[in-house]
C-alpha cells in the first residue's frame, strides 16, 4: 500500500502521475507521498519510514492526542497551521505539507519540550524498572531528552506499586498518563475496571474501591503501557529485556490461534506475549495465554518414564524397558482390542500419530479426542460441516490443499450479523469475541447469542446506540438449556432475516453437544438461511485432531471411515489395511474398557474430571486391562497406569495447531527443558507412539512433528462424498419438578483448569464462583441472593453463594469448573441437566473452623 | 450592583441593555420580568422562521460572550438542519455558565438578578436551532444563582414559556438547570459536554467539533450565558440598534466587571470599544488613589496590561492589537502595591490546581511552573529560572490540548514582558552564590550524584 515517495527532484515526473481514487497527495519532510483518504499522519509517516515519537498514539485503538509528543508542523491550502499538530490525530488532506522534527525546528522543540515535561516527574528507576531496555520513554529519552534536568523541585511522589489485581501493578510514578490502557479496556476489553481518578499532576489511573482490575485481558495493558507504570506481579523483576531470548509461537490454551511471543532464559520461560498478526489476534491475547504456562515446569512434572512393579507402585524406567513393557502389554491386549483416547490439547502432527498408531499398530478405529461431553450427533455435524475447511488464503489446515472456505476471524468483521450457539466467546475463545466486540462497535454489527442469560459478553458485544436509537434486535435469545433446537427452529423473523443476510454467521460452541438435536438444528438454520457455519471447541487441539482423523468414524484427511473408497486410499497411502468399522466414541470405549470388552488403553493427556462420566471413567482406568499414559505430569490417569510415557509440554516441541478457522498456526521448539542422562526429557507424543509402534514392528512415520506433518500431507484430503449432516431430533425438554431446574453451565477461561496451575497472581482475577438464578426462580426455591444455595444430583452436590441474573424461569447456571463449582466431576451431569436445589449449605454444612482455608 | 456614574456625561457612556433590570426590586422574578417587556421577543421570534432568527444574529454582528469571540449567528448556522444523516438527530442548546476564569463574573449576577433573559435567550435560540432540550450547566459552587435559575425555570414552565406548544407555536422545549462538580475545565465546551454526559471532564478531540457531534453525539450548540442573553434585546430591537453600539466588528453592549484597587468595583455594561480609562472614571478611579500598576482586560487567562493601554479601545480587535485578549472583559485593576510575581504565582497555582490531566504541556508544565514560581516569591530563585519559566511557557504555548495550557502561560509571559525587573529583583535577595540554596532534593541528592 506504500506508495513511494518522491524527492522534490521527481516531483515533475509525479505531477504527471494522477492522484490513484481514494487517496490524497501530500508532502512530509519534502518528499511527496500519496495516502489512502482518512489516514493519520503518523500513519504515512510511518509508511514513509519517518518514526514521528509518540505514547498515546496505538494503532488500534482510538486517538486521543494525550501526550503531546507527536507534534509535526503542517500547512494546509498553502496556509500554515498556528500551532504545531499532534499527527496521531491529523487525518491526511490533499496538497497538505507536513514537516517532522527532520525538518522544522518548531516541531523539534514542541517535541523535546514535551520530552522534557514528561520526564521532570518520571522516577530515575530504570535500571530497576521491568521495562528497562524496552521501553518507548526510555529510548525516546535517550534518543530526543535532555541529559540533564533543568528543575530542581521534589518531584511528583506517589506510593508505589498499587496492586490494581492480583496480577498487575501499578507505579503512578512512571505513568505518562497516555490512557492507552484505559482507553485499551474501555474500547477493546469493554470492561473498564481501570479509569482516570483526579486531575491535573495528581491525575492518575486507579480502580474503584472493592474492584480490582478483573479483566480478562489486563495483560495487554502491561504489554501496551509505553512506560513500566503497569507491571506484571508474575514477572516482576523476574529479568532484564535484553537478557531474554524472544521466540515467536502460538497459544496452547484455547482454539483461538493467538501468535504470541515467548521469552526465556537459562532454558526458563521468563513471560509470554501477545504476538501481532492481524489477521488472528491483531496485537492482543488473554490472560491465561499470556500467564498461565507453570503448569510446564511444575513439581509433578514427568520427566522419565514409569513402569508399575510388582508391587503395584510406579518406578522409573529406562525408555527402553519402559516402551519394552507397553509394546509387550499393546500386543497382548490388541487381541481383544485397544482403545486410545488422546485428548483435545494435541498439535496435529501429534494428534495424527495417535490417529495413525490406533488403525495401523491397534487396528481400530476406537479412538476419540473428545475428552468432554459429546455425541454422535457431533461427530456426523464435525464429518459434514467442519472437516476440510479452512481460511481461503494463507496456511491451511495440514491435510493438504482440497478444502472449503471456512469461516475467518475477517469474516466475523465483514459479517451482518453473527449467531453465537452453545459458545460463550469470552469464556472459551476471548480473541473471537474482541472480534465481536470489534465488530459490533465498528460496524455496528448484530452479534446475537443463544443462551440462557445476559453473560458479561452479550453485554459487551451489544451495538453502541446513539441518542434515542433503538436496538434493531434484541441480541440475546433465551432458552432454557435443553430447549435451544425448538428456539433456533422457530426465531422471530427479525433474526431469521438477518441470519439471511449475505455473510451472516453461525458460531456453534462444542457444548452443543450436550443437548441432543442440536447441531441439528444448527445445520437446520444454516440450510435455510444461507448463514456460514464455524465450530468453536474450547481446546487448542481440537480442530486438528478432526483433521488428523482422532475420531471413531474419520480417518485423518477427513476420509470417512464408512466410506470404503476414502479408506482405500488412506490404505493406499500407509501401504497397510484400515479397519473398515466404525469405531467406539469416548463413552463407548470407556464403558467397553470397564466391561472388560476393551483389552487397553492408551491415553494422553485428559483429566477424567471432564469426561461425561467421571465415576465411569475412573472405573474404566482402574479396571483397564492394560493402560498406556502418555502425559506430562502426573495425573489421575497416571494413577492408574501401568506405564507412563513422559511427553514434552508446548514449548518444547515443534508442531502446530489448527485454531477454529482451521488456519494452521505453526511453531517451533522455544526451549529444549530439562534433560535426564544428557538427553532431553521431553519427547512429543508423535515421537514417543513412534518409537512405542516400532517395538510392536510397525512404522508410524511420525518421528519428529515435521515427519508426522509431511506423512499427513501425502495422505491428502478426502475430496468424495461428505458423510450426511445429523438429523436428530431434539427430545422433549427436561421439565424439573418442585425444588428442581434445569441446570446450565459452561467452563469460564479462568478455573480449575489444570494448565492454570501454579500461577495464583492470574487465579486471583477469576471471576467470583457463583449460582445464578432469576429472582422468581431463587424465590419459589427458597433461595436468597447472597446465602449459599445447593444444587444436587443423585452423585453429589455443589454449594456456593447464589446471585441473580436474568435467567429463563427454573433455570440455574453454574461455572463448569471453578473452584467449589465441579460440575462433572462432583454432579456427573452437564449443561440441560435436571438438577435439585435448596437454600443453604444442603445436607452436609461446611465445618466453620475450615471455612476460607482452600487446598 | 450596577453603578451609576456621579453624573450625566459619565453615565450617559453606559448603555444598560443586559443590565437594565438588575436593580429593580425582586428583578429575578417573572413578574419584574414581564413588566420590562419580558418575553415578548419571544412571541416575536416564534412568529418568524427559524431560519429569520438565525440570519438576524449573525446580521447582528453578535459574538460569543464566553472569551473567544466567535460570531454566534455562524455557529448557529453550523447545526445541520433537515432529516438527513446528523440532521436527523435530536439538537441541543447548551449553554454554558460554568464561569470560573479568576475575576470573571458577570453571569453569576446576570444569573442572579435577571434569570428569565437568559431563559428567554434560551428560549429563543433553541427555536433557532431546532432543538427541543437545552441545558444550562451551571458552576457546581454558586448554589444560590443555582437555584435562582431552577426557580426562574419552575416560573417559566408555569407561565407557558417552557413545556408543549409554547404560547401555542407548535414549539416544545424542555429545559434542565444542570449543576457542575466544581472544574474550572468544564467552561471548555466539550469538556462540559462529557461532564454533562457523566463522564470525567475533560476535553474532546476535535474534530468533530459540538455542531455536528456535541452533546451526545448529537448536533448542538454551546453558548455563553451573556451570549445568550443577549438575544431577546436584539430580537426586540433589530440588528441596526444591535449594531448603533460598539465598533463594526465588535459591535453591542457588553458587561465589564470592574474588580481590584477601585473605588466601585461593579458590573459596568457599555458598548465594546470603550477604554479602560472610561471605566475607571465610571468606578470612581483608583481606590485611595494609589496608581495603576497592571491590570487584565478579561480574566487571568488574558496577557495582563499596564497603565500604557488605557486606552486601548476594550473590544476584540483592539485587545489583540494591544498584545492581549477581550476574554470575558473581567477587568482586574491591580495598583502600584501589588508585587507582579505573587499575583501571578496566585494565577498560576491556579491552573496548577485546575488543569485537567489529560494533556502533557498544561499538566506536567503548570504544576512546575508553580513550582518555580513559588520558589522565586519565596526568594529563592535565580535569573535563570526567568529564562526557564519563559522557555517552559513556549514549550505548553500552543502545544496543549485545549486553551486551558495557553491561558495559563499569559500571566506569566506577560508579567515577565512588562515587569521583568521585579522577577529579577527576587533573586538578588537572596545570599551571594547564584547557584542558590536548592532545595531539599538537590541536598539530599548531593551525596549521592555529584
Amino acid at each position: 500500500m506504500t506508495l513511494a515517495a518522491q524527492t522534490p527532484a521527481q516531483s515533475s515526473e509525479t505531477e504527471a502521475r494522477p492522484v490513484p481514487e481514494g487517496y490524497v497527495r501530500l508532502t512530509i519532510d519534502d518528499r511527496e507521498v500519496d495516502a489512502p483518504e482518512g489516514e493519520l499522519v503518523i500513519r504515512t509517516c510511518e509508511r514513509i519510514g519517518i518514526i514521528v515519537p509518540r505514547f498515546c498514539d496505538h494503532p488500534l485503538l482510538e486517538p486521543v492526542a494525550a501526550c503531546r509528543q507527536c507534534l509535526v508542523e503542517a500547512e494546509m491550502g498553502g496556509k500554515p497551521m498556528p500551532k504545531p499538530q499532534p499527527s496521531c490525530s491529523l487525518t491526511v488532506a490533499d496538497g497538505m505539507v507536513v514537516r517532522t522534527q527532520y525538518t522544522s525546528s518548531v516541531a523539534d522543540k514542541a517535541q523535546q519540550g514535551v520530552m522534557e515535561l514528561l520526564l521532570i516527574n518520571h522516577p530515575l528507576d530504570c535500571p530497576i524498572c521491568d521495562k528497562g531496555g524496552e521501553c518507548p520513554l526510555q529510548n525516546q529519552a535517550m534518543s530526543g531528552g535532555r541529559p540533564d534536568s533543568r528543575y530542581v523541585e521534589t518531584k511528583r511522589t506517589f506510593a508505589k506499586p498499587v496492586p490494581i489485581s492480583t496480577q498487575v501493578l501499578l507505579d503512578r510514578e512512571r505513568c505518562v498518563l497516555c490512557a492507552r490502557c484505559t482507553r485499551f479496556s474501555e474500547q477493546i476489553a469493554g470492561d473498564p475496571f481501570i479509569d482516570m481518578f483526579e486531575r491535573g499532576a495528581q491525575q492518575q489511573v486507579a480502580v474503584a474501591d472493592g474492584e480490582p482490575f478483573q479483566s480478562y485481558f489486563s495483560g495487554n495493558t502491561i504489554q501496551i503501557c509505553p512506560v513500566g507504570a503497569l507491571t506484571s506481579a508474575a514477572y516482576r523483576f523476574r529479568s532484564r529485556p535484553f537478557d531474554l531470548v524472544s521466540t515467536p509461537g502460538v497459544c496452547e490454551h484455547c482454539a483461538s490461534g493467538c501468535a504470541q511471543r515467548t521469552d526465556w532464559r537459562r532454558g526458563t520461560v521468563q513471560r509470554r506475549l501477545a504476538g501481532n498478526d492481524p489477521e488472528v489476534n491483531e496485537e492482543w491475547n488473554c490472560d491465561k495465554g499470556r500467564f498461565a504456562f507453570l503448569y510446564a515446569t511444575a513439581q509433578d512434572r514427568l520427566l522419565r518414564p514409569l513402569v508399575r512393579d510388582a508391587d503395584g507402585e510406579l518406578q522409573p524406567a529406562s525408555w527402553t524397558e519402559a516402551l519394552q513393557v507397553a509394546a509387550e502389554g499393546l500386543t497382548l491386549a490388541r487381541h481383544r482390542g485397544v482403545g486410545v483416547l488422546p485428548g483435545g490439547r494435541l498439535t496435529i502432527e501429534d494428534a495424527y500419530a495417535y490417529a495413525k498408531f490406533a488403525r495401523v499398530v491397534l487396528g481400530t478405529n476406537d479412538i476419540d479426542f473428545r475428552a468432554r461431553a459429546h455425541s454422535a450427533e457431533e461427530l456426523e455435524f464435525l464429518g459434514a460441516h467442519v472437516v476440510g475447511t479452512g481460511p481461503a488464503t494463507g496456511d491451511a489446515c495440514g491435510a493438504g490443499t482440497e478444502r472449503r472456505a471456512g469461516v475467518t476471524y475477517a469474516d466475523l468483521s465483514a459479517a451482518p450479523a453473527v449467531l453465537c450457539v452453545a459458545f460463550e466467546p469470552e469464556e472459551e475463545s476471548p480473541i473471537i469475541f474482541l472480534r465481536l466486540r470489534r465488530a459490533a462497535r465498528e460496524n455496528r454489527t448484530p452479534v446475537l447469542h443463544l443462551t440462557s442469560w445476559t453473560s458479561p459478553a452479550v453485554a459487551r458485544t451489544e451495538p453502541v446506540l446513539g441518542p434515542g436509537e433503538q436496538a434493531p434486535v434484541r441480541t440475546l435469545i433465551p432458552a432454557v438449556p435443553g430447549e435451544e433446537p425448538a428456539v433456533l427452529d422457530a426465531l422471530d423473523a427479525d433474526v431469521e432475516s438477518l441470519l439471511r443476510a449475505s455473510g451472516a454467521v453461525v458460531l456453534v460452541g462444542e457444548r452443543a453437544a450436550e443437548v441432543p438435536g442440536l447441531y441439528s438444528a444448527v445445520a437446520r438454520l444454516a440450510e435455510r438461511t444461507g448463514a456460514r457455519l464455524a465450530w468453536v471447541p474450547r481446546r487448542a487441539g481440537e480442530r486438528g485432531s478432526v483433521e488428523a482423523g482422532a475420531l471413531p468414524t474419520l480417518l485423518p484427511g477427513g476420509h470417512p471411515v464408512a466410506d470404503a473408497a476414502a479408506r482405500a486410499e488412506v490404505e493406499a497411502a500407509w501401504g497397510v489395511p484400515v479397519p473398515g468399522r466404525v469405531g467406539r466414541d469416548t463413552a463407548g470405549i470407556l464403558a467397553a474398557a470397564e466391561s472388560g470388552a476393551l483389552g487397553g488403553l492408551v491415553v494422553g493427556g485428559l483429566d477424567p474430571g471432564d469426561l461425561p462420566d467421571p465415576a465411569l471413567a475412573e472405573r474404566a482406568l482402574a479396571k483397564v486391562g492394560f493402560l498406556v499414559s502418555l502425559e506430562l505430569r502426573h495425573s489421575a490417569v497416571t494413577a492408574h497406569a501401568d506405564v507412563v510415557l513422559p511427553v514434552a509440554p508446548v514449548a518444547e516441541k515443534a508442531g502446530s495447531f489448527l485454531d477454529w478457522e482451521g488456519r494452521r498456526r505453526e511453531f517451533g521448539t522455544t526451549i529444549t527443558g530439562q534433560s535426564v542422562d544428557g538427553r532431553p526429557a521431553s519427547l512429543p507424543d508423535c515421537r514417543v507412539l513412534d518409537t512405542l509402534a516400532v517395538e510392536m514392528d510397525a512404522d508410524l512415520f511420525t518421528q519428529t512433528p515435521a515427519a508426522a506433518a509431511a506423512d499427513l500431507a501425502r495422505l491428502g484430503s478426502h475430496t468424495g462424498a461428505r458423510v450426511p449432516g445429523p438429523r436428530v431430533p431434539a427430545p422433549a425438554p427436561p421439565r424439573p419438578g418442585a425444588g428442581q431446574a434445569v441446570l446450565a453451565t459452561w467452563r469460564r477461561l479462568l478455573d480449575n483448569g489444570s494448565l492454570q496451575d501454579g500461577e495464583p497472581y492470574l487465579a486471583g482475577t477469576a471471576r467470583p464462583v457463583t449460582a445464578l438464578l432469576s429472582p422468581a426462580t431463587a424465590a419459589d426455591l427458597g433461595v436468597h441472593p447472597g446465602d449459599t444455595v445447593t444444587v444436587a444430583t443423585e452423585r453429589g452436590a455443589v454449594s456456593v453463594p447464589a446471585a441473580s441474573a436474568d435467567l429463563p424461569y427454573g433455570v440455574v447456571w453454574l461455572p463448569g469448573n471453578s473452584g467449589p463449582a465441579t460440575v462433572r466431576r462432583s454432579l456427573g451431569v452437564g449443561h440441560g441437566a435436571v438438577v435439585t436445589v435448596t437454600g443453604g449449605a444442603g445436607t452436609e454444612p461446611a465445618d466453620p473452623s475450615t471455612q476460607g482455608d482452600r487446598p | 450592583m450596577t453603578s451609576a456614574g456621579d453624573d450625566m456625561t459619565e453615565r450617559s457612556k453606559l448603555t444598560p441593555v443586559l443590565t437594565r433590570r438588575w436593580l429593580s426590586p425582586t428583578s429575578w422574578t417573572i413578574d419584574t420580568y414581564l413588566q420590562f417587556e419580558g418575553y415578548s421577543a419571544l412571541r416575536t421570534a416564534l412568529s418568524a422562521h427559524p431560519d429569520q432568527l438565525i440570519q438576524l444574529i449573525k446580521d447582528s454582528g453578535l459574538r460569543g460572550r464566553g472569551g473567544a469571540g466567535f460570531p454566534t449567528g455562524m455557529k448557529w448556522g453550523f447545526i445541520p438542519q433537515g432529516d438527513q444523516g446528523a440532521a436527523a438527530k435530536p439538537h441541543y442548546l447548551v449553554i454554558n455558565a460554568d464561569e470560573s476564569e479568576p475575576g470573571t463574573c458577570k453571569d453569576i449576577p446576570l444569573m442572579m438578578a435577571d434569570p428569565h433573559s437568559l431563559i428567554e435567550g434560551s428560549i429563543i435560540t433553541s427555536y433557532a436551532i431546532r432543538a427541543k432540550q437545552c441545558f444550562i450547566y451551571v458552576r457546581g459552587e454558586v448554589l444560590h444563582p443555582l437555584r435562582r435559575v431552577q426557580n426562574a425555570v419552575n416560573e417559566a414552565y408555569a407561565a407557558g414559556y417552557l413545556g408543549k406548544d409554547i404560547l401555542g407555536s407548535g414549539f416544545d422545549l424542555d429545559m434542565v438547570v444542570h449543576a457542575g462538580a466544581g472544574a474550572y475545565i468544564c467552561g471548555e465546551e466539550t469538556a462540559l459536554l462529557d461532564s454533562l454526559e457523566g463522564r470525567r471532564g475533560q476535553p474532546r478531540l476535535k474534530p468533530p467539533f459540538p455542531a455536528t457531534s456535541g452533546l451526545y453525539a448529537a448536533p448542538t450548540v454551546v453558548n455563553n450565558v451573556e451570549t445568550i442573553a443577549t438575544v431577546p434585546s436584539i430580537v426586540s430591537g433589530g440588528s441596526d440598534w444591535f449594531r448603533s453600539m460598539g465598533t463594526e466588528k465588535s459591535p453591542g453592549p457588553k458587561i465589564f466587571s470592574i474588580s481590584g484597587h477601585v473605588e466601585r468595583p461593579g458590573q459596568y455594561e457599555a458598548p465594546l470599544g470603550i477604554t479602560l480609562r472610561e471605566l475607571l472614571e465610571l468606578a470612581g478611579g483608583m481606590s485611595g488613589g494609589i496608581p495603576l500598576k497592571f491590570w487584565t482586560p478579561g480574566g487571568s487567562s488574558t496577557p495582563l496590561l499596564t497603565a500604557e493601554h488605557l486606552d486601548a479601545p476594550l473590544d476584540f480587535e483592539g485587545m489583540t492589537e494591544a498584545g492581549s485578549l477581550l476574554g470575558t472583559t473581567a477587568l482586574m485593576i491591580f495598583n502600584e502595591t501589588v508585587s507582579v510575581p505573587w499575583a501571578v504565582l496566585k494565577w498560576t497555582e491556579f491552573y496548577d490546581h485546575e488543569s485537567c490531566g489529560k494533556c502533557t504541556p498544561c499538566r506536567e508544565g503548570c504544576f512546575w511552573l508553580a513550582k518555580v514560581l513559588r520558589r522565586m516569591v519565596d526568594g529563592q530563585g535565580t535569573p535563570a529560572d526567568v529564562e526557564l519559566m519563559l522557555d517552559l511557557c513556549d514549550n505548553i504555548l500552543g502545544r496543549s490540548f485545549c486553551a486551558l495550557g495557553d491561558g495559563a502561560v499569559s500571566p506569566i509571559t506577560s508579567g515577565i514582558k512588562y515587569f521583568r525587573q521585579e522577577f529579577l529583583d527576587l533573586c538578588t535577595e537572596q545570599p551571594g552564590d547564584v547557584t542558590v540554596a536548592r532545595p531539599r532534593q538537590q541536598a539530599e541528592l548531593a551525596g549521592a550524584h555529584r
